[in-house]
């Protein structure tokens, strides 16, 4: 009985162990694989040496690629061919300065991962400081195979911050949403969750010809909020989503459709919109409490709100004035102020972590589309990052530095991340249909 | 006997030219999968693991709509579709006659529901679109309630942009996904 007993025990181990390996995301092969589409040489030079590799067989990640991607992809680094490179160090020991004054690297990164055990690594970096002969920050991590991506954008935080003094955001992940027509002609949408540089991609909701947008996650990482349809009788609602239980629940019914949801930096209240009987305003509603409050009371379309950092404004798209523009209006309601007048027309806005930047789509006219744009409320100037005609849905990463947008390469929609400067441009290429409506957690 | 027609051509080409010359709504389906990922510590950092259970299964029922190609054109009742300009939801005179020609046929058959979608093109954010299909089916309610439809009966949906008619990305692709879709 005993034995048996063990063996059971044994074979359910066994059991566990092979589910583990088919249900871990690690496992997946990634779906996005960024491609460089614009760079400018206008940032600091970094060089980065390729990780030594102690070990058997082949290294199990490339992690030199993926924090060399991930610095040159903030746009403040111009990140030097390792062509150019005079020797290879991977400890600061090895390291001789001159090689690297000479192809005019202002800092360098060398790194290790040294096999510990079946799966088990070591990992370690420093940053150096070539002018004055000295380590910036040096560091060692554990992990296994599938964590080694994480290692390596943990590294990428690191250095952003001792090189910047802002707060890496490598080490985040990112919402978005795929749709793929099937043989028979059907729609179907998928909801994904990934690293911020669109691998380790993971389904979190799979629907057939009911849409889904507008993902947005809560600001604790845990739960997103998104617009979907629950059947083909009832208009949109927006749903809330349980990221690591896997349930959902519809935030509320209401008398209409509900949509366009963003949470308040607290996290307790979602600004949505709701349209009923053909007038669409902004509402607040209480997460736990259920309770809500409208906060714009116009004929005019009001949607898309966001919250400013402090939470005490809302900015919304309205086409009060005839074409849509970004408005503000104070979280206790009260009379809205219109932020944006240049432009045919603007929507989608956002703020960065500052409160001093918003965000948007704007459309210049003269048949230009719809391009990214950064609009500074004290001077009402924009900035304009791309050029595509289509762009859409930008989304500030957590630090501000960068933007993840909605864009077209063909007829596919795809995602890219601008530099929050304009001089970097990277697309996130897929291979899993018509990508959009990305949108970037605030923390892990 | 309109309406008698209508649905011996629904049937007709329900069983035999589904997804042809009729187009196709198909049911709807929600899988929820859920994942875990864990935070990550200062030195060692912790892994992933996600685990995949669908549920919340639900199929609603099938919608056939009659491409308005295959009806007769003279007919404002044949045509089930109306086309919107550009950021608009206002009604151009052909628009206006289709509408109420429904409108009529609807109150002079109380108790029959109707379902006015609305759609947008792709230009302008996802939500706007959203808004603008929503007002633009609630433009086809206030004709049809104006004209003694019973408000009970009709109910509006928007689809934005999500549910384009064509692919396409220029003005004649755009113009037809510009529509409120007329469905009893």
């Amino acid at each position: 009985m005993v034995t048996s007993m063990k063996g059971f025990q044994k074979a359910l181990a066994l059991l566990f162990v092979v589910a583990m390996v088919f249900i871990h995301p690690g496992s997946a092969a990634a779906a996005l694989t960024i491609e460089i589409t614009q760079g400018e040489r206008s940032g600091i030079p970094v060089a980065a040496a390729p990780f030594r590799w102690q070990g058997t067989g082949d290294p199990p990640e490339n992690l030199r690629a993926i924090v060399a991607a991930d610095l040159h992809r903030s746009g403040r680094f111009d990140l030097l061919s390792p062509a150019d490179y005079l020797s290879s160090p991977s400890e600061v020991s090895e390291v001789r300065y001159k090689d690297w004054r000479l192809i005019k690297a202002e800092a360098l990164v060398v790194g290790r991962i040294t096999e510990k055990g079946p799966d088990q690594f070591e990992v370690s970096f420093q940053l150096l400081d070539v002018y004055r002969e000295r380590v910036k920050v040096g560091l060692r991590y554990t992990a296994n195979a599938a964590q080694l991506r994480q290692v390596a954008h943990q590294i990428s935080d690191r250095i952003f911050y001792e090189m910047t003094g802002i707060k890496g955001a490598f080490d985040t992940r990112i919402a978005y949403v795929t749709m793929q027509l099937s043989d028979g002609g059907d729609r179907v949408y998928q909801l994904m969750i990934a690293d911020s540089d669109g691998h380790n991609s993971q389904q979190i909701l799979k629907t057939t010809n009911l849409p889904v947008l507008s993902p947005a996650w809560s600001p604790n990482g845990q739960r997103l909020a998104y617009v979907s349809f629950s059947d083909n009788q009832s208009g949109a609602n927006v749903w809330l989503q349980d990221i690591s239980a896997g349930t959902r629940r519809p935030v509320a019914r209401f008398d209409g459709s509900a949509s366009a949801p963003a949470w308040s930096p607290d996290g307790k209240s979602l600004a949505l919109t709701v349209s009923s009987r053909g007038n669409t305003d902004i509402y607040v509603l209480g997460v736990e409490s259920g309770e809500l409050r409208r906060l714009t009371k116009h004929p005019a379309i009001d949607t898309e709100p966001a919250w400013s950092p402090d939470g005490r404004y809302l900015v919304f798209t309205s086409d009060r004035n005839g074409r849509p523009h970004i408005y503000r209006v104070s979280r206790n309601g009260g009379k809205a102020e219109r932020l944006t007048r240049e432009g045919k027309e603007n929507a989608g806005a956002s703020y960065d972590p500052t409160g001093k930047r918003l965000v948007l789509v704007t459309n210049r006219g003269q048949g230009a589309g719809y391009q990214i744009g950064v609009f500074y409320p004290e001077s009402g100037r924009t900035d304009v990052l791309t050029d595509g005609t289509l762009d859409e849905s930008p989304t500030f990463s957590p630090n501000g530095a960068m933007i993840l947008y909605a864009t077209r390469m063909g007829r596919d929609g795809v995602l890219a991340v601008v530099s929050a400067d304009g001089r970097v441009r990277q697309v996130l290429k897929s291979t899993e249909g018509d990508v959009r409506e990305p949108a970037w957690a605030a923390s892990r | 006997m309109q309406r008698f027609w209508t649905i011996l051509l629904v049937l007709f080409l329900g069983v035999t030219l589904a997804g042809c010359a009729a187009s196709k709504k198909k049911g709807g389906t929600v899988e929820v999968e859920d994942a875990t990922i864990d935070g990550s510590g200062a030195d060692v950092t912790t892994g992933a693991s996600a685990s995949g259970v669908d549920s919340d299964d639900a199929t609603a029922g099938e919608i056939i709509i009659i491409d308005q190609n295959d009806s007769d054109v003279d007919d404002p009742l044949g045509q089930r579709v109306v086309y919107f300009d550009f950021d608009s939801s206002n009604l151009t005179p052909e628009a206006q006659r289709v509408v109420e020609a429904h409108a009529q046929y609807l109150t002079s058959n109380p108790g029959m529901a109707v379902v006015l979608e609305g759609h947008a093109d792709e230009r302008g954010t996802r939500e706007y679109n959203l808004a603008l299909g929503e007002r633009r089916s609630n433009a086809v309610s206030q004709i049809f309630q104006a004209m003694g439809v019973a408000p009970d009966a009709i109910r509006t949906i928007s689809y934005g942009e999500e549910r384009p008619i064509s692919m396409g990305q220029d003005e004649s692709a755009w113009s037809l996904n510009r529509r409120v879709e007329i469905l009893y």
